[in-house]
């Protein structure tokens, strides 16, 4: 799968064997909480990302559960232990189905 | 002109009394309601205070999008690191925010993340290590603009 248009990220490209690096991302959603009524008095129905993951070569890193209190183009920052080169594979999780995926490549000396 | 002013302050009084008659008891029935819902993300464990870092403005600019960030003291070894962070809203509709699953591979017991705030309340993050103890951090904030919509 290609990467997400809506995933935006901050990663290093380069890390030394040990390193805790931090690992910055953002994806463009609205996390409509079911809460809000649009214009016309209509509630706007609750679409929401349900779950992300981080995953290094395969082996998970972290992952989190959200709910409606997720804000809106959910930003999260969080840290993984760099391992060995290869992959960083993040992935987001949207109710209806759909999945968002971004993949980036690492050099681990 | 002493009939008005009684009147006034006997208005000012009734309209007092009736506000403390239907103030309900949200902070009680509330609380017990997030308590419930930690239970069910945690078992039934009590938790100590200390350990977890919350940070989060006491008074946020709006509670549409308010940075959040939950460290825990931990070495993150393969035998004794933070296992979940849970982020509870107290007074939001639905008050279970955020769980995040760590692992030794996360190398740091932190998540930074943004969250919304429907009202002036206690936020609460919690930490379970992997050896099954569970800290908490509590916060009050002061939300002036809602972040919930409607």
């Amino acid at each position: 799968m290609p990467n997400s248009d809506r995933v935006k990220v901050r990663i290093p490209a380069k890390a030394k064997k040990g390193e805790i690096i931090e690992i910055k991302t953002q994806v463009s959603h609205d996390m409509e909480t079911g809460q809000r009524k649009d214009a016309s008095g209509k509630p706007i129905p609750r679409r929401i990302i349900t779950k992300f993951t981080c995953a290094w070569n395969g082996e998970p890193v972290i992952s989190a559960d959200w709910h409606q209190g997720v804000s809106a183009n959910p930003f999260s920052s969080f840290f993984a232990v760099a391992s060995a080169s290869g992959k960083i594979k993040l992935t987001w999780w949207d109710e209806t189905g759909e999945i968002y995926e971004y993949t980036h490549d690492i050099v681990v000396e | 002109m002493v009939d008005v002013l009684n009147r006034r302050q006997m208005l000012a009084a009734g309209a007092m009394g009736a506000a403390i008659a239907v103030l309900p008891h949200p902070a009680s029935a509330q609380t017990q309601d997030v308590d419930a819902l930690a239970r069910e993300l945690m078992g039934k464990v009590t938790p100590k205070e200390g350990k977890v870092r919350l940070k989060i403005k006491e008074v946020p600019e709006s509670g549409v999008n308010e940075p959040i960030g939950v460290s825990v003291d931990s070495p993150m070894l393969p035998n004794d690191y933070v296992a979940a962070i849970h982020v509870l809203a107290e007074g939001n509709p639905y008050p279970v925010i955020a769980s995040w699953y760590l692992t030794p591979r996360s190398g740091r017991a932190e998540v930074n993340f943004r969250l919304r705030l429907a009202k002036s309340q206690v936020v609460r993050a919690y930490a379970v290590t992997s050896d099954g103890q569970v800290w908490v951090a509590r916060q009050e904030v002061k939300v002036t603009i809602g972040g919930c919509g409607g």
